[in-house]
């Protein structure tokens, strides 16, 4: 099976300015990833703050351009930003934010927001877009008479509905979701997620779902990619990473979910700040709050190996002694 | 509340409303010295409102009514000077976003000493001294040289820590912490949790520990109370309530909980939306989005009783314990898990 979305050695720099003259500093957000998706899978990107998660995401639409690498959509590399082909491929591929206030348009009613996709990109002829309306709007779980609602009429976990229904107006193929639950109370998280699985049951949809949020993540993906300062330091199936995590940033992460009626002590309580993207860490950008660490992590920057099955880790230490001699 | 040991808050039927909407219904909570207390619930259901209110906190439209006592001394009609006494001094409470607590054109250093000029009287060397004590304290490594950076040039993390520390000048009996650890990624907010245990152990100050995390509140606390729309539903020691929750909204917020390990599972979430204030259900607020509700829950409002061993329970049909049975250690196993 081909996949639906390939990334290959994706790179982001932002040039980040200190003071008003200070010198630009080159920061890389995102720093060589490469990645799959296949048709109707579902890829957690997990990390901290920083660690260039959303950037990937919007790289992966082609919101931002990738300044060295790939990404093949379809079979097809990905047309230049804000082109007409570009465009129109935008009905295939579709992001949900994590505040649906600022998504939503706060002066169009519920079902004008809904119909909109399917004008832009001339889906279904006028006469039918009520209906489809209605369709979207019973998928997601909004009750008929909210259609003409405004989005500030609508509660949190409401309006997610009513932009995750937006999202899948043009069937989208691909569904970037960049923390889409993080704003909404434990309760209403769990229907969201239920609604999200059971819609990309339905229409095959392949889904990317960034969170920092491990549990949901856990729920979501079928494989999990962890970042760490811009680059992918393991990748498994999420069985595997939560099962048996191999990178020791993968282990402090597995760890330090709270865990109800389990104590602190005797978890692994990673030390440190995550470092500052613009000043990175030579070697591997972990080995600061590495316990593990040599002196070969802070000299040469380990890469993604296949260790088992189907898993990559980007560690000297952890993926194998036979590293040293590979790199 | 069935503590023996002497009692450092006593609150009594605290009520607040913001323009005549009632927003918390009364609230009898007793802390005892050195006890950590958690608060949980969803958004709205009035957990930060009880403490700003009984701190004095809230803007003037809002109408509280009750009794709030620390130490025998009634804080509720207390004029201002001696309310100010006991915030940052008796009291201190950090919140969700630190980098909006502090002033951000003022070195944290002169911010902490501040603090501690204010609350106990420290100048110069003195205080400066202290400030090193309680940023080492608080675990911001290299205290001397970051005494005189402003907190922009701090972490997230380091902010919280900070905030802390700044809580801590004062001596406090008592911290209240509004979602300290929110707005922190994961292995930081693990950090900060560790920290608040540490520094409860070493000063003996009692913790409000205000989160709707579960997770985090079990790993914090001793005792908890879930709230639902302005009450409290369930109070309990920790490890009992997680044990086995009663109420079925507390049952409801275990279940919607994502696992994180085992299989991939179908989550089961509550049904419905948290009430508008303005528009509260008759009888029982959850009964609405209830499964166990039955006729009469719509129009009786179930009182917070005591059922024992310390417990608390607002529910006319509680989740039964005997009928939990093999599915409870199902449930139990699952809430150990994430």
């Amino acid at each position: 099976m081909t996949p639906l979305i390939e990334v290959r050695d994706l790179v982001r720099i932002y040039h980040v300015r200190h003071g008003l003259f200070g010198r630009p500093t080159p920061v890389r957000a995102v720093d060589g990833i490469s990645l799959a998706v296949m048709p109707g899978e579902t890829l957690g990107i997990v990390g901290e703050s920083g660690s260039g998660k959303s950037t990937l995401g919007r790289m992966l639409l082609g919101i931002d351009a990738a300044q060295e690498g790939e990404v093949v959509f379809d079979g097809k590399p990905m047309p230049a930003s804000r082109t007409l082909e570009w465009r129109k491929l935008r009905a295939k591929m579709q992001l949900v934010y994590q505040d649906p206030l600022a998504a939503l348009d706060r002066r169009l009613t519920i079902a004008t927001q809904l119909s909109e996709p399917l004008e832009i990109h001339r889906l279904i002829p006028r006469e039918h877009r009520a209906a489809r309306v209605a369709e979207l709007m019973n998928a997601v779980g909004l009750r008929p008479d909210q259609a003409t609602r405004f989005p500030h009429e609508l509660s949190g976990g409401q309006r997610q509905r009513a932009v995750i229904a937006r999202a899948i107006a043009s069937r989208p193929k691909l569904l970037v979701c960049d923390e889409p639950v993080s704003a909404l109370d434990v309760s209403i998280q769990a229907q969201i997620i239920n609604m999200l699985r059971d819609l990309q049951q339905q229409h095959g949809i392949a889904m990317v779902f960034i969170s920092h949020d491990l549990k949901v993540v856990r729920n979501m993906a079928d494989k999990v990619a962890v970042m760490y300062l811009g680059r992918v330091v393991e990748e498994a199936s999420a069985d595997v990473i939560f099962h048996s995590p191999m990178h020791p940033y993968t282990r402090a992460l597995v760890s330090s979910v709270p865990r109800a009626g389990i104590p602190l002590q005797g978890r692994a309580i990673l030390q440190g700040e995550p470092p500052n993207p613009a000043n990175r860490p030579s070697g591997c950008a972990f080995h600061p709050r590495c316990p593990l660490a040599r002196d070969l992590c802070r000299i040469d920057a380990p890469q993604l190996k296949t260790v088992g099955h189907e898993r990559t880790v980007a560690c000297h230490v952890t993926a194998g002694e036979d590293a040293r001699i590979a790199a | 509340m069935s503590t023996a040991a002497a009692k450092l808050v006593e609150m009594r039927g605290l009520k607040v409303a913001f323009d005549s909407v009632q927003v918390l219904h009364g609230i009898d909570l007793d802390i005892a010295k050195g006890e950590a207390v958690g608060l949980v619930g969803e958004s709205g259901c009035g957990k930060s409102v009880t403490w700003l209110a009984a701190l004095g906190l809230l803007p003037g439209k809002a109408s509280v009514v009750g009794s709030v006592k620390i130490d025998g001394q009634e804080l509720l009609a207390a004029p201002r000077s001696a309310l100010e006494q006991v915030r940052g001094g008796r009291v201190a409470m950090i919140f969700q976003d630190p980098s909006s607590s502090l002033n951000p054109v003022l070195k944290i250093g002169r911010q902490i000493a501040e603090a501690l000029l204010i609350h106990r009287g420290l100048r110069g060397e003195a205080a400066k001294t202290e400030a090193w004590r309680l940023m080492d304290m608080v675990g911001i490594p290299d205290v001397r040289r970051r005494f005189d950076l402003y907190p922009h040039e701090f972490s997230g993390g380091q902010c919280q820590r900070l905030m802390i520390a700044m809580a801590l000048a004062g001596e406090p009996d008592l911290l209240i912490a509004d979602e300290p650890t929110t707005a922190l990624d994961a292995t930081i907010q693990a950090q900060i949790l560790d920290l608040l245990t540490s520094l409860r152990t070493e000063t003996g100050m009692a913790t409000v520990f205000i989160s709707h995390d579960l997770g985090a509140v079990s790993q914090v606390c001793e005792r908890v109370c879930v709230m639902y729309a302005g009450r409290i539903v369930e109070e309990g020691m920790v490890d009992e309530l997680f044990a086995e929750p009663r109420h079925p909204y507390t049952r409801g917020l275990f279940d919607a909980i994502p696992g994180i390990d085992g299989p991939r599972q179908r989550l089961i979430p509550i049904a419905g939306t948290v009430p508008d204030p303005r528009n509260l259900p008759k009888g029982c607020s959850f009964s609405p989005r209830c499964p166990r509700a039955v006729e009469a829950c719509n129009h009786e409002l179930p009182q917070l009783v005591s059922i024992g061993r310390g417990r608390q329970l607002a529910c006319a049909r509680p989740v039964p314990p005997a009928a939990i049975g093999a599915e409870k250690r199902d449930r139990i196993a699952e809430g150990m898990m994430y």
